[in-house]
């Protein structure tokens, strides 16, 4: 298929992936005009600090900042802040805007990331919060400064990060979630323990396995969480942290395929001329055979890079080797591939006791996973051994187990 | 072209280090990068200026006029 060059390239959202495909268009040359639109007023900032150096005080908030001023400016992008796309047309790739504006490009890149989920009756109630924008982290930190106890209701990353800097700002904070140990599905079994082991050596009291009823509330403010077993845990302030739901409300009449994301070919494209990019992109991947949608910081990166190289007729698939980590506590943990609930753990540096260590989910066809408690630069070190799993077209007779989403 | 690294915000992903392996590093202890060649030679921007895009942490600059 011959390949035209776009004129003009729209990029709706201007976060991690949004920026990141601006930024890798002009670098390998694209010299055409470059819009990107994005629902937030804050200029483009990094979602990770919130939830540890700027919900903890570390940080100011402007610290953030994905880039500086001059950057984005030499960028020669027009960026429409403060406006939200309400819908696509496809065929045209038109872009409806909410404050009655459209754009039309040759090409566009929905890089609208994700919005978590509340649980019923959160709304409108005081002292519930959920963290996913700058504004949501300042107003958490306000709330955490003046309360004493804290529920966490969620038991994946954002949800223990949360717990985890919270406790260090000195409140009494409970983490509950419907898995054995938090992160599980993340870690594996036996690093969750890991880290179960560590929220608890630090006083965060931990219920695994819990389902929640209800939010409790008196005048209007939250007082607390009932159980579905019936037992209710007091609160001044409740987090949310149950999941996220692709921002694809937008899409919703545009004809791109949605299933819990805008669904993709192995190049990250959605339709003729429309792309998709960073936490709101289900694309196949080639080397695993199926689909995957991934909601962490180097995805938002790297799917860009793959993005604005395809938009540019290079045309190649996107087959990364997944990365996450995150902060608790002193301990720096990281994933390089996704854990299989039926490998087998090896320990392959470092030791458990000693608070340092590496450990690789071998599955039935090899290493599918290796993950560090402490040990970046050797973690890095044993990535090799996962890149085959990930890499090579599927030739497993097996589907390989696992999550669609970090 | 010179680099310019923010340790504190540099998450210790080693993206820099896969991608041009020569320019950066990590600490042993902490993962932290650690900038071997500030200035490298003109056949290494073109990596130098992908590990900039690709860290997780925004913690590579670069001052391309320098
Ligand atoms: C608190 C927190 C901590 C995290 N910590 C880690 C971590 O430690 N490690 C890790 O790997 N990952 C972490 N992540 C995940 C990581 O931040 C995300 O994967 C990354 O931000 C994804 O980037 P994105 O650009 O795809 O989506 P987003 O960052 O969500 O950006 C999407 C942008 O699109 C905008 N938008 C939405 N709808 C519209 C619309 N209709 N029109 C215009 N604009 C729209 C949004 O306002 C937003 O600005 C964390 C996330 C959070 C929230
Ligand atoms: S890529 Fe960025 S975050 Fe990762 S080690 Fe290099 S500088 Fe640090």
């Amino acid at each position: 298929m011959k390949h035209t060059l776009p004129d003009h390239v729209l990029v709706v959202g201007a976060s991690a992936a949004g920026l990141s495909t601006a930024e890798a268009l002009r670098r390998k040359g694209f010299g055409g005009r470059l819009t990107l639109l994005g629902a937030e007023t804050a200029l483009p900032y990094d979602r990770p600090p919130l939830s540890k150096q700027i919900l903890s005080g570390i940080w100011e908030p402007t610290r953030a900042q994905l880039r500086a001023k001059e950057a984005l400016d030499a960028l020669d992008a027009e960026f429409l802040l403060g406006d939200a796309a309400t819908a696509l047309d496809a065929g045209r790739r038109t872009v409806r805007t909410a404050s009655g504006g459209s754009v039309t490009a040759d090409a566009v890149v929905v890089a609208t990331g994700v919005s978590p989920r509340a649980l019923p009756g959160q709304d409108g109630l005081r002292g519930v919060h959920r963290l996913r924008a700058v504004s949501d982290a300042v107003a958490l930190r306000t709330a955490l400064l003046g309360a004493r106890r804290l529920v966490v209701v969620g038991d994946g990353v954002l949800g223990a990060e949360t717990a985890a800097t919270a406790r260090q700002m000195g409140l009494d904070v409970c983490l509950l979630g419907p898995q054995p140990a938090p992160l599980t599905a993340q870690l594996g079994p036996y690093v969750a323990e890991c880290l179960a082991d560590l929220h608890r050596q630090h006083g965060v009291a931990l219920r695994g396995g819990a389902l929640v009823d209800r939010l409790l509330s008196r005048d209007g403010t939250v007082t607390g969480v009932r159980l579905a077993d019936g037992e209710e845990l007091a609160a001044d302030v409740v987090v949310t942290a149950v999941g996220s739901a692709p921002a694809t409300d937008w899409l919703r009449d545009s004809g791109l395929v949605l299933d819990d994301g805008v669904v993709c070919d192995e190049r990250s494209r959605a339709d003729e001329g429309i792309w998709a990019v960073g936490d709101v992109a289900r694309w196949r991947h080639q080397g695993l055979g199926r689909t995957l949608r991934l909601e962490n910081r180097t995805n938002a990166t790297e799917q860009a890079l793959a993005v604005a190289g395809n938009i540019l007729g290079e045309d190649r698939p996107y087959v990364p080797v997944p990365y996450f980590w995150t902060d608790q506590f002193d301990v720096r943990i990281q994933a390089f591939g996704l854990p299989s609930p039926d490998a087998r753990t090896v320990l392959v540096e470092g030791d458990p006791a000693e608070g340092r260590f590496v450990v690789r989910h071998d599955g039935p066809h090899g290493p599918v996973c290796v993950l560090g408690w402490r040990m970046p630069k050797q973690t890095r070190l044993h990535r090799a051994s996962v890149v085959d799993h990930y890499t090579r077209p599927s030739r497993r007779t097996t589907p390989s187990a696992g999550m669609s989403s970090a | 072209m010179k680099i310019i690294v923010d340790e504190e915000k540099c998450c210790g992903a080693g993206q820099c280090v896969l991608i041009a392996p020569d320019v950066f590093d990590q600490r042993d202890d902490d993962g932290i990068v650690v900038l071997l060649d500030a200035r490298p030679p003109v056949v290494r921007h073109d990596a130098v200026r992908e590990c900039a895009a690709v860290c997780p942490g925004a913690a590579i600059s670069l001052d391309e006029d320098a």
